[in-house]
């Protein structure tokens, strides 16, 4: 599709080639222990991959700092950062060469359209993955030992989203987009599925790419059936111009979307057509959970602004090396039932898996745009509560 | 509302930016037989030039009317993007001149992806948004919506194509840019300077196309580093399917290609029963491009190359 991916991947297989002859001579059991990092590093979301890098780095490199040891050894975490494109293809690609260079565990991916295809590799070669942003709720019902998240999934997120678009924004009319990926398209399936049961009419479908920039001729479309509220499913850099072309087109519908499109970047793009829009975002909010405004200082510091799921990847990070710490051993069959049992506060809520590795109670908060910058309307899911027992 | 309407006016102020950046394409293809594949980076090195300018402008804090910050951008990038297509031509496609076809046009690809790589390292990967400096208000039109910006974009574009016509048709260098796309040795014994036609080709092609860019991103509301890539492969399209190497053909093709991709992306989805959704709206240009490939390659308005031997 895009020239320079093609390029890409071809220099991909030439160093997945070269880091394989690599990883041979000097395999991740000894001093330096080798985590995988996934997103995409180019295209359209490449700011939200190099967010999740950050985090991850982030995350390493204090426990470097720290000096950690395992099996009697002091060891250096290397984190070994992959882009996948958002594109499943090379993410399957991507995930072979981090097979072959030995890593300990991934982090990642960022996309559920690549992360549920690169899982298999990664159960085939017997690697834990966490990943901190995949919402599809397939990625973990494979029946993957080592397939975990650090996020609520699509069916709890749409489920609120649909049920907070009828009982609290009064929708009635409701028009869905979106951008045909594993993500989007799971997210709007199940905020429909929630809308509906709760009395609303789904007045019209449409669906873009998540490449794309022009959403004149669906919006339009949109417009003909007179919704009173637009959900779109996808990411921020095609939500952010989409609710620019929705107020050119005269169309006062409220703009309704989830964790993808609540960023920064998404109020950048929007522009003056941002305020009012309303989206989720699994956890918490970041000032509100303990240790999260510090995380934001550290981060800012080092990386500027968050996008949106640093905070998540950190998380990851550190569940994979808390679970290593304590079996003391890098080896993927070791510590595997140690990050199963995982039960931490990390920055983004507290993390614990379920038997599916799905986080458990993960709590949904729902974010408005005013004045420029996102502010939380309420957190739905039980980990509020278990934020209030604290 | 008219949502025919409506798709006809989405289509034909996408068209008019196809057909400013498909000028470009023809222009070069009518005089040196090459498809100057990087001339969509070019369009995207005139957006963002523009936009960095802007932002120097609204972040310096003097209170400038929009439209006359819009138009220092435009001043700026059009020079920029002048100078760029002078060197792409100077450096990259002038030694091979002589080469076989197959070389010129590798060399187009790898200039297309040295300048998204730059642009890359320059300006970074996010989406950068475009402010709005044209009034974007919504005015009720028989049931559809423009807006000050859109009638801009297709006025200008317009008023450029028709200022081209009556330069490539009524002027001096018109006449040598004829001559030259007929045949550049018999040109050049009679006193037309080849390669300064050639270079004055590539500089006004990259005007059109710093025009445009700005357009598409004032227009979407973003611009980044790679948007220039599909934009050119649908510019490209645009001219074929007008007739490569002629230029009212690439007017004519790009307008066309504007408003089949709008309608098509508009009613694919009812027309199918919901089969075929409306992300399929990239595949109709490209359609097109086998469509006409096949039927009538030599474009709806012919090509202008084809008394070349």
């Amino acid at each position: 599709m895009n020239r320079v991916s093609v390029n890409g991947t071809g220099w991909c297989l030439v160093l997945a080639l070269l880091l394989a002859g690599c990883g041979q001579q000097s395999p991740s059991s000894g001093s330096v222990i080798r985590i995988g990092q996934v997103s995409p590093l180019t295209g359209p979301q490449a700011h939200l991959g190099k967010d999740n890098d950050n985090g991850a780095r982030l995350a390493i490199d204090e426990m470097n700092a720290r000096g950690l040891t395992i099996g009697g050894v002091k060891v250096k975490f290397e984190l070994v950062s992959e882009d996948d494109q958002a594109d499943p293809k090379t993410g399957t690609i991507v995930a072979q060469k981090l097979v072959d260079a030995k890593v300990a565990g991934v982090i990642g991916h960022l996309n559920s359209g690549t992360t549920i295809p690169a899982s298999k590799i990664y159960h085939d070669a017997g690697i834990p993955q966490v990943s901190p942003s995949a919402t599809n709720p397939k990625y973990t019902q494979q029946g993957y030992k080592g397939a975990f998240r650090v996020m609520a999934n699509d069916v709890q997120q749409g489920k609120v989203l649909g049920e907070y678009a009828v009982a609290k924004l009064g929708a009635k009319r409701i028009a869905i987009i979106d951008d045909r990926t594993a993500y989007g398209q799971g997210l709007a399936d199940e905020f429909e599925k929630a809308a509906k049961a709760s009395g609303a009419t789904i007045v019209g479908r449409e669906y873009t790419t998540d490449k794309a920039t022009d959403f004149r001729s669906i919006l339009t479309n949109a417009k003909a059936r007179q919704p009173d509220l637009l959900f779109y499913g996808g990411m921020d850099s095609q939500a952010g111009p989409m609710a620019a072309q929705m107020r050119s087109l005269g169309i006062n519908a409220r703009l309704l979307g989830g964790d993808g499109a609540q960023s920064q970047e998404f109020i950048k793009l929007a522009g003056a057509a941002a305020d009012g829009v309303v989206a989720s975002s699994p956890g918490v909010p970041l000032e509100k959970m303990p240790g999260g405004k510090s995380f934001a200082d550290r981060y800012t510091a080092k990386y500027g602004q968050i996008q949106i799921y640093a905070p998540y990847a950190y998380d990851a990070a550190m569940s994979l090396i808390e679970a290593m710490v304590k079996a003391n051993s890098a080896a993927p069959a070791k510590y595997l039932p140690e990050l199963a049992k995982t039960s931490r506060q990390g920055v983004s809520g507290p993390i614990a898996f379920d038997d599916k590795g799905d986080l458990k109670n993960g709590p949904i908060t729902l974010y408005v745009v005013k004045g420029g910058k996102w502010n939380a309307l309420e957190t739905v899911g039980g980990a509020a509560a278990a934020a209030e027992k604290k | 509302m008219d949502i025919f309407l409506q798709q006809l006016i989405n289509g034909i102020v996408l068209g008019a930016i196809y057909a400013l950046v498909a000028l470009g394409y023809t222009m070069v293809y009518g005089i040196l037989g090459l498809i100057n594949f990087a001339h969509g980076e070019v369009v995207m090195i005139g957006a963002m030039v523009a936009l960095a300018v802007i932002q120097l402008l609204i972040g310096s804090g003097v209170p400038l009317p929009g439209p006359l910050i819009a138009a220092v951008g435009l001043a700026a990038a059009i020079p920029v993007c002048m100078a760029l297509g002078y060197s792409i031509e100077r450096i990259a496609y002038r030694p091979l001149r002589q080469a076989p076809r197959l070389a010129a046009l590798i060399t187009a690809i790898g200039m297309s992806i040295v300048l998204q790589n730059a642009a890359m390292l320059v300006w970074g990967r996010q989406y950068h948004s475009f402010p709005t400096l044209l009034p974007a208000a919504p005015h009720d039109f028989a049931g559809a919506t423009v807006n000050e910006l859109q009638l801009f974009i297709v006025v200008l574009a317009a008023l450029i194509m028709v200022g081209l016509l009556w330069l490539v048709h009524r002027t001096r260098l018109g006449r040598a840019m004829r001559a030259t796309s007929q045949n550049p040795e018999v040109a050049g014994l009679m006193g037309v300077n080849v390669n300064s036609v050639i270079s004055l080709t590539f500089v006004i092609g990259s005007a059109l196309a710093a025009v445009a860019g700005i357009m598409v991103a004032a227009y979407y509301g973003v611009a980044h580093y790679f948007m220039g890539f599909m934009l050119g492969l649908k510019a490209f399209t645009a001219a074929v399917l007008g007739g490569i190497g002629n230029i009212a053909g690439a007017m004519l093709g790009g307008l066309l290609l504007g408003v089949i991709e709008s309608l098509g992306a508009g009613y694919i989805g009812p027309l199918t029963g919901g089969f075929l959704g409306s992300h399929y709206q990239d595949v109709f240009a490209f359609l097109v491009l086998i469509l006409v490939l096949v039927f009538r390659p030599s474009g709806l308005l012919g090509e202008r190359v084809a008394d070349r031997t």
